[in-house]
């Protein structure tokens, strides 16, 4: 049976870790590609990047983060239980090029979503350098993964509890102040993040690609949902993307367009909330 | 007497002239305020009596002029025939030999343009109205017959892969099983039935009807595959080499909707008919926060195009609960190609029809969201390519037009997985595979195509018809092993 949950575990506060049987998806995913899935019947469609896989056992590993019904759904499943729906791999891959030297910059799950682009960079010869952002010590993820894959990691919480304290745009600051000439810099993490290093590498000429995170239903290009302005023309990110060049990316129609359901998740979530605390059983796929 | 036998009495005593003087039958509706505020079926369907005697208006030509106007030729005087004889199983047996969705096409086939236009009771009264006769004989075998497993050849080794489950794939499909062929259907998305699912609303097409139809054709052997994105989860080549597959068909549909390319389309409020459609349709948001996916509700909705789409979208946005839901369109109702019904239908709804008309710009508000089109008023000039008049603008028009949510609907380009991941593939310049629609053949031996992913926008009579035909080329080529364009 596909799509069986074989390892589930938490791995930050709310934030899980998932390997799936998907032994299509798993050899042919590449790094930058994600998935789409439903937990249940009357479940909505998102997408979740594909942050690892294994071929030889045939699973690929998702790590989510709890943030809507969706994802909170998702994160109360674990060994054993099915996902609904899994469809993959999407998107286009990532361009992986011998760039010289890289520096890979995430915030949150993105961190996720950015390694196995950079062990992949990595693995084409650049010399690569992972700059972690979070709010928190406890929402720092994937730290050992990163490392073991990268040339060099360095941490930023906003609150400093661990690493340095301040954002990652100002760790970016620092590496170029230290004189280190950065050939090509990825981007993941929320929008404001994404904006400001697409800001601050603007003026610098240094090639920035950011992974957009739109809102999607099909994620095979057939409803448009998901369209971003880029260069001044509308993309279709879950076909187009998900990565684009940072300096032609609208950031503010992105950031309208991630709010047009705002009111919708609350009811959703609230709606959940209340049916777990009324102790309702959650929808899982039966076998 | 009982009511059948007098009807066909009635059938044996009339002469031709008192037949055709028999008034075309009304379709029973729902109630038209009743249902502005529900999904549930509009037409209602015809009774037994009903049927019958719309049957018997048919003269039965001796050279039937309403076989040639049906893309599948389907034999319509021999089952109308039997519907007027009480014969209504004998009916859908005379209709199945052509056509495998008859529940389907009786319901959403512009029969006005095609089997109906040709009848010779048009000249000089209605049309027999063979599309509600279809459906009705559709209807009945699925309310009193249980499913007959048809006759299977043996199984003879070949495997035929075919992509999408829209009506193109499924027909194919029906026919190279009942050949002996092993036959997998890969569909992308999570439900099967193509348009049919994620974009024809319940209203014009209930869901569980689809899905009986669809459950009969995987009673016959057809294996379906959901979730499974030909070019990304496996490519065609690797169907062909790695899986064993002899033969592919794409029947991908259209997808990619088009937008006018004009200032603030990506403001939050807009959608494309496809985004809005699949939200409701498949996603079930009417259902929402029963089903997880939203869809905004908003007083007032405008949506822009003329087509079935255009139709069903500003009928859906009603039935959500819009006060105003508007069409744009920038020619007048004559060009419309959306079907009479639909949008007589709309009428009788509510629905508001803004002619000669077109958006230029969208302006939003300071959350990004839409607020006011900025439209044009239109005058018909010469007919362009299409045959319909040119639509020009009146200088100096200009007007604004608040609105709270805005609907494209002005048609789509093809499926952008398809030429992205078949490079060899050769496709026209708007995406569209190019086909031999003799054949389905396509520029890549072993690979067939039909439906929309060739003709652009079609219907689902066509797209069934360009699966059959290439479920006889592929079995021919299968057979031969001569790939000769
Ligand atoms: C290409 C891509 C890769 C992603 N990879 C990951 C990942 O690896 N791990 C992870 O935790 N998250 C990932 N996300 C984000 C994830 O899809 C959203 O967090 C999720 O959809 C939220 O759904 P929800 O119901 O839990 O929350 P909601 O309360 O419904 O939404 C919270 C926010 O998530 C976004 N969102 C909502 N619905 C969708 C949708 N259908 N599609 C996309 N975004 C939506 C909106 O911006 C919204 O404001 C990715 C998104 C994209 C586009
Ligand atoms: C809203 C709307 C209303 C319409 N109303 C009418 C009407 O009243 N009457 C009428 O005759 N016609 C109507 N049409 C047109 C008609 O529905 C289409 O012409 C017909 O469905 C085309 O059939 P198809 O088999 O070519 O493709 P589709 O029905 O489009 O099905 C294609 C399927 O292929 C899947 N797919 C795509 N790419 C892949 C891939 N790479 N791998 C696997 N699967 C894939 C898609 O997800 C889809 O399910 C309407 C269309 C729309 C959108
Ligand atoms: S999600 Fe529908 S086109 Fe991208």
């Amino acid at each position: 049976m596909m799509n069986k949950i074989v390892n589930a575990e938490f791995i930050a506060p709310d934030i899980k870790l998932f390997k799936i049987k998907a032994p299509y998806i798993a050899e042919k995913r590449k790094p930058g590609q994600f998935v789409v899935l439903r937990v249940h019947e009357l479940g909505e469609r998102i997408p979740i990047t594909i942050a690892d896989a294994d071929i030889n056992d045939g699973t690929i590993t998702i790590i989510v983060q709890g943030i809507g019904k969706t994802t909170k759904h998702l994160n109360k499943l674990g060994a054993g239980d099915y996902i609904h729906d899994l469809a993959g791999p999407l998107g286009k891959p990532s361009h992986i090029d011998k760039f010289g030297r890289v520096v890979c910059i995430s915030g949150g799950v993105g961190t996720a979503e950015a390694l196995p682009i950079a062990k992949a960079l990595k693995e084409a010869g650049n010399e690569v350098i992972s700059i972690i952002g979070a709010r928190t010590r406890d929402l720092v993820i994937t730290e050992k993964e990163m490392a073991d894959r990268t040339d060099e990691v360095i941490i930023t919480t906003d609150d400093g509890s661990y690493g340095k304290k301040g954002f990652v745009t100002n760790a970016l600051q620092e590496l170029l102040d230290e004189g280190k000439k950065v050939d090509f810099i990825l981007a993941i993490g929320p929008l404001p993040m994404m904006k400001a290093v697409s800001e601050m590498t603007r003026p610098l000429n240094i090639t920035t690609m950011v992974s957009l995170n739109s809102i999607m239903i099909d994620a095979t290009g057939m409803c448009g949902g998901c369209r971003a302005t880029v260069g001044g023309k509308t993309v279709f990110v879950c076909v187009d993307g998900p990565e684009f060049d940072g300096h032609q990316v609208d950031f503010s129609v992105l950031e309208n367009r991630q709010k047009i359901y705002i009111d919708e998740e609350r009811t959703s979530l609230k709606k959940f909330e209340e049916d777990c605390r009324l102790g309702k059983e959650i929808k899982k796929v039966k076998i | 007497m009982s009511k059948i036998e007098e009807l066909i009495k009635k059938k044996l005593e009339l002469t031709k002239k008192e037949k055709m003087a028999i008034p075309r039958q009304v379709m029973p509706e729902q109630d038209a305020v009743e249902r502005r505020s529900n999904f549930n079926e509009v037409n209602l369907g015809f009774d037994e009596d009903t049927a019958m005697l719309e049957a018997i208006r048919c003269i039965e030509c001796k050279k039937p002029l309403c076989i040639d106007g049906c893309p599948v030729n389907i034999d319509i005087p021999k089952f109308i025939s039997k519907i007027s004889d009480g014969d209504f199983f004998g009916a859908i047996d005379i209709i199945k030999e052509d056509n495998l969705l008859p529940a389907v096409c009786g319901r959403v086939c512009p029969q006005e343009v095609q089997c109906e236009l040709t009848c010779i009771l048009g000249k000089k009264y209605k049309p027999v109205s063979i599309g509600r006769l279809e459906r009705f004989a559709a209807d009945y075998e699925m309310a009193h017959r249980e499913f007959e497993m048809p006759k299977v050849l043996p199984k003879n080794g070949k495997k035929v892969a075919l992509l999408g489950s829209g009506p193109a794939s499924l027909t194919c499909a029906s026919d190279l099983i009942k050949w002996g062929y092993d036959v997998t259907i890969y569909e992308a998305l999570h439900e099967l039935g193509g348009v049919l699912v994620y974009g024809i609303p319940e209203f014009r097409l209930p869901k569980a009807l689809l899905k009986k139809e669809i459950g009969n054709i995987e009673k016959t052997g057809v294996k379906f595959v959901k979730n499974f994105i030909v070019g990304k989860t496996l490519t065609v080549d690797e169907l062909l080499n790695k899986e064993g597959y002899d033969a592919i068909f794409i029947g991908a549909g259209a997808g990619l909707p088009w937008f006018m390319n004009i200032p603030g389309e990506n403001l939050n409020g807009i959608y494309s008919a496809n985004e809005y459609l699949t939200r409701v349709n498949l996603m079930k948001a009417y259902d929402f926060p029963n089903a997880d996916t939203p869809i905004k509700i908003a007083k007032k909705v405008v949506v822009v195009g003329g087509g079935n789409v255009a139709m069903d979208s500003v009928r859906t946005a009603k039935r959500l609960g819009a006060e105003r839901a508007i069409v744009l369109y920038r020619r007048t109702e004559k060009e419309m190609p959306a079907r009479d019904e639909e949008i007589q239908h709309a009428k009788e709804e509510g629905i508001e029809f803004h002619l000669l008309t077109a958006p230029i710009e969208y302006i939003g508000d300071d959350d990004g969201w839409v607020k006011q089109a900025r439209c044009i008023r239109m005058e018909l000039g010469e007919p362009d390519a299409s045959g319909r008049r040119r639509p020009i603008p009146i200088e100096g028009s200009e007007f604004l037009f608040d609105i709270e949510l805005g609907v494209v609907a002005i048609g789509n380009g093809s499926n952008p997985l398809i030429s992205q991941t078949i490079p060899d593939l050769k496709c026209n310049k708007w995406g569209n595979i190019i086909a031999d629609l003799k054949t389905g053949m396509t520029s890549k031996k072993g690979v067939f195509a039909g439906g929309d992913i060739v003709r652009g926008s079609a219907t689902v009579i066509l797209a069934m018809g360009d699966g059959r035909v290439a479920a006889k080329s592929i079995d021919k080529y299968l057979k031969t092993g001569v790939w000769e364009t």
